[in-house]
C-alpha cells in the first residue's frame, strides 16, 4: 500500500468519525422518541385487547379484524365509514381549499409590497388562535337558530330546527377554514415568482383566459399547488378537533376513531391498528402526491 | 401575385415563400396595416405614457418604434397586442377597428424580449401552440411545425427542451412560435437585446430577411439607434410619450426634426446658434453660411461630413465658398475601416469640440496634437428647433 493511499484511508476514517459524532444527537433523539413509541405502538396493534383495555400477549390480527368491522356481534360497518368519510372530507376541503386559495393567492400576489405583508398577516393570524376556541366560534355561527341556520332552513337546505351544527357540512366548513393558510402560503410563493410574460403570450397565441391558467398559470404554480396539498390533505386526514366539536359525534373521522380506543373505549390494540393505518394512508398519498410532481413537474422534484 | 388571407390554405408551403417574395418587398398582404387615431394612455396616478399618437404604419412594412426606456414604445407595441388598453383613440388593423379586441381574438403575435416560452411544453408544442389554440389538428400541426422549422433553419432544434436552448436558440423558437399563426403583424420587442453582438448582428440579418420573404408587417421596438437603422423601413422616434419624428431611417439621421432627435441619433456636433444673418449663423465656433433656410436654434454637423486637411493645403473643393476653421487633434480613435478625431477649435475667449469620422482611405493620418484645416460643406450644416417643435 503506497503512502499516499495510507494518508488518504486515515483522513477517510478521521472524516466519518466527525460525522458520527455530529449526527449522533439528533439520531438518539428521534430513535428515542420517535422510532422507539412508533415500534411500540405497531407492536400493540398485534397485540390482544386484555379485560382491563390493557393490551396483552398472545399476538393475534383481532385488532385489524376489529378495525374492518368484524365485533362481537358480527359485523358493522362502522370503521369503514369512519375511514370513508376521513378520505372523503380530507379530499373534498382540499379542493375547496384550493378553489378559495388560488384567487387570494393571486390577488395578494398583485397587491403593492406593503399591502402583501398585512393581507399575508390576515391569512395567518387566525390560525395562531387554539383550535378549539376557533371550533367553538362556528359552533356559535352555525347552530340552529342562528341567521345563518335560519337562512338555510328558508331555502330549504337543512330541516327545520336542526341547524347547520352539528353536521359533515360543518365539519367540511371547519377544515376548510383550519387549512386554508397552508394552501395561501405555498401558492403566494409561487405566483410571486410567476413570469407575466408566459401568461401574456398564453393570451397573445389566441388562449382564452381560462385556457391561459391552465396552461401559462397552473404549470408555474404546481410546486406551490402540491406543497400545500401536501400540507392540506394530510393532516385534514387526521384530523381530530374539527370533527369531535363541530361534527357532534356524527361525523366521527379516522382520528376520533383512534383518540376514543385509546380512551373511553379502553382497546388499545383497535387504536394502534387505526393508527397504523392512518399512517400507512399518509405515506401512500405522500407517494401518490410525488408521483403526479414528478410526471407534471417534467422529472423535476416537485413534493419533499 | 396571388394575394394571401391570414386563413392561408393549409398544408402547402409555409406562407407560399417563393410566390410571395416580391423583388422590391411589395408582397404585402392586405390585411395588414395598422392606424392610430388619438392613442392615449394615462396610468392611474397621473402617469401620461402616451400623449395623443396618430399614426399610420403600412402594410408589409418594417416599421421600428425607437426610443429611450420609458419613451412609451413598449406600451404602444403592447396596445397593438392588446394586453395593454388606451385610455383613448382608436386602434385599427387592416382597417378594422381592434380597440376593445381582447389579445387572443387579434390575428396579431408578438415575439417577447424575454421569449416568454412555457417551460414545460417541448420546443415542438411551444411552437404549435397557437396552432393548437386555433383548434387545428394534431396532423397539420405537425406539418406545419416541419415547415417552419424549415423555413427559420431550426434544424434539430425541435427536439430539445426548453431548458437546453441558449438564448440565440429562444430568441428563433420565439419568432417560429409566432410566424406559424402567420399573424397580419407580426410585433417584436426588443427580441435581440438579450443577446451579445455578433449573434445580433447575425439576427438582424435573418429576421430582416425573414421580414422581406413574407412581406408581413414587422412593428419592431428597440432602443438601438443602429439597430433601427438597419432593421427598419421606417422609423417613428418616441421621447415622453410624443413622437418626435417619422420617416424612413435616412431622414432620421440625416435630418432630424429636433435636439432630442439628433442626440438620440448618436449626433455630437452641435452647436447654438446666437444671431442668423440671411444664410449666415453664428456659433461658438465662428460664423457658419448654411444652406438650410428652416429657422434654428441649434446647428448641427454631422461627423462623417467634416473634411480634414493639413492647414496649408488648397481646399477639397475650390470653386466653392466652404465653411474653414482651425483645429487641433486632442484624441484619436482609430477603428479600422474609419478613424474618429476628437478636435478642439478656439474662438477668441470660447473654446469648443467638434468630432470628426473621416473614412480610413490609407492616406497619412493626422496625429494627437497636430494642427488641421476643417473644411464644411453650407448643405452640412442643418438647423434644429426645439423639442417641442418635433412630430
Amino acid at each position: 500500500m503506497s503512502q499516499v493511499d495510507v494518508v488518504w484511508r486515515r483522513r477517510r476514517r478521521r472524516e466519518t468519525r466527525h460525522l458520527l459524532i455530529s449526527v449522533l444527537p439528533g439520531a438518539l433523539w428521534i430513535f428515542i422518541f420517535l422510532v422507539l413509541p412508533s415500534a411500540y405502538l405497531m407492536s400493540v396493534a398485534f397485540m390482544t385487547n386484555g379485560g382491563f383495555g390493557q393490551p396483552q400477549m398472545p399476538l393475534t390480527l383481532d385488532a385489524f379484524r376489529n378495525l374492518a368491522g368484524f365485533g362481537f356481534l358480527g359485523w358493522s360497518p362502522g370503521n369503514l365509514y369512519t375511514l370513508w368519510r376521513s378520505i372523503f372530507q380530507s379530499l373534498i376541503s382540499l379542493g375547496l381549499v384550493v378553489l378559495v386559495a388560488y384567487p387570494i393567492a393571486w390577488y395578494i400576489s398583485m397587491c403593492r409590497p406593503r399591502l402583501r405583508a398585512i393581507m399575508l398577516l390576515a391569512v395567518v393570524v387566525p390560525s395562531w388562535t387554539n383550535q378549539v376556541i376557533r371550533a367553538f366560534g362556528w359552533m356559535n355561527l352555525l347552530s340552529p337558530g342562528t341567521p345563518l341556520s335560519t337562512l338555510a332552513e328558508k331555502m330549504g337546505l337543512i330541516a327545520p330546527n336542526m341547524g347547520l351544527f352539528p353536521s359533515d357540512f360543518a365539519v367540511t366548513l371547519g377544515l376548510v377554514y383550519n387549512f386554508l393558510p397552508f394552501m395561501v402560503l405555498p401558492l403566494y410563493a409561487a405566483f410571486e415568482k410567476l413570469d407575466h410574460a408566459q401568461i401574456e403570450a398564453a393570451r397573445d397565441l389566441y388562449a382564452s383566459p381560462l385556457r391561459t391558467f391552465f396552461v401559462a398559470v397552473l404549470p408555474q404554480t404546481l410546486p406551490g399547488l402540491l406543497a400545500g396539498s401536501v400540507l392540506v390533505a394530510i393532516p385534514a386526514f387526521g384530523m381530530y378537533v374539527i370533527p369531535e366539536l363541530l361534527g357532534g359525534g356524527r361525523s366521527q373521522m379516522l382520528g376520533n376513531l383512534v383518540a376514543s380506543q385509546f380512551g373511553e373505549a379502553a382497546n388499545w390494540p383497535l387504536g394502534a391498528a387505526g393508527a397504523l393505518l392512518m399512517l400507512l394512508a399518509t405515506l401512500l398519498g405522500l407517494v401518490i402526491l410525488r408521483r403526479l410532481g414528478r410526471r407534471l413537474g417534467g422529472g423535476t422534484e416537485m413534493v419533499i | 401575385m396571388a394575394e394571401r388571407s391570414p386563413t392561408a390554405a393549409p398544408g402547402g408551403p409555409f406562407l407560399s415563400v417563393e410566390s410571395t417574395t416580391g423583388s422590391d418587398g411589395s408582397a404585402a398582404r392586405e390585411a395588414s396595416s395598422i392606424s392610430l387615431k388619438g392613442i392615449r394612455k394615462e396610468y392611474p396616478g397621473g402617469v401620461v405614457a402616451l400623449e395623443s399618437v396618430d399614426l399610420d404604419i403600412r402594410a408589409g412594412e418594417f416599421f421600428t418604434l425607437l426610443g429611450p426606456s420609458g419613451c412609451g414604445k413598449t406600451t404602444l407595441l403592447r396596445m397593438l397586442a392588446g394586453l395593454d388598453e388606451p385610455s383613448a383613440g382608436t386602434l385599427s388593423i387592416g382597417g378594422v377597428d381592434v380597440t376593445d379586441t381582447p389579445p387572443h381574438k387579434r390575428s396579431v403575435n408578438t415575439v417577447f424580449q424575454s421569449y416568454a416560452l412555457f417551460p414545460h411544453l417541448s420546443v415542438r408544442d411551444n411552437i404549435a401552440f397557437g396552432l393548437k389554440m386555433r383548434g387545428m389538428a394534431r396532423a397539420e400541426r405537425e406539418q406545419k411545425v416541419v415547415e417552419i422549422a424549415g423555413f427559420i433553419k431550426l434544424g434539430s432544434l425541435v427536439d430539445r427542451r426548453v431548458d437546453q436552448l441558449s438564448g440565440g436558440q429562444r430568441q428563433r423558437i420565439a419568432l417560429a412560435r409566432a410566424l406559424i399563426c402567420e399573424p397580419d403583424v407580426l410585433l417584436l420587442d426588443e427580441p435581440l437585446s438579450a443577446l451579445d453582438a455578433g449573434l445580433r448582428s447575425q439576427l438582424q440579418v435573418e429576421l430582416l430577411r425573414t421580414q422581406k420573404r413574407l412581406g408581413m408587417t414587422f412593428v419592431f421596438v428597440t432602443h438601438d439607434q443602429e439597430e433601427a437603422m438597419v432593421m427598419s423601413d421606417r422609423i417613428a422616434v418616441l421621447n415622453d410619450g410624443i413622437i418626435q419624428q417619422l420617416g424612413t431611417p435616412q431622414e432620421v439621421y440625416e435630418r432630424p426634426a429636433n435636439l432630442f432627435v439628433a442626440r438620440f441619433m448618436g449626433h455630437d456636433n452641435l452647436f447654438p446658434i446666437t444671431a442668423r444673418a440671411g444664410m449666415t449663423v453664428t456659433t461658438p465656433i465662428g460664423s457658419l453660411e448654411t444652406e438650410d433656410h428652416h429657422e434654428g436654434k441649434v446647428a448641427l454637423i454631422r461627423p462623417e461630413t467634416l473634411e480634414l486637411t493639413s492647414p496649408g493645403a488648397p481646399s477639397v473643393e475650390p470653386g466653392k465658398q466652404l465653411n474653414t476653421l482651425m483645429c487641433r487633434v486632442v484624441e484619436r480613435f482609430y477603428r479600422g475601416s474609419n478613424v474618429e478625431y476628437r478636435l478642439s477649435h478656439q474662438n477668441d475667449e470660447q473654446h469648443s469640440e467638434l468630432i470628426a469620422e473621416i473614412s480610413n482611405t490609407g492616406e497619412r493620418l493626422f496625429r494627437v496634437g497636430d494642427e488641421v484645416k476643417v473644411e464644411i460643406y453650407p448643405e452640412d450644416v442643418i438647423m434644429l428647433g426645439d423639442d417641442e417643435e418635433g412630430a
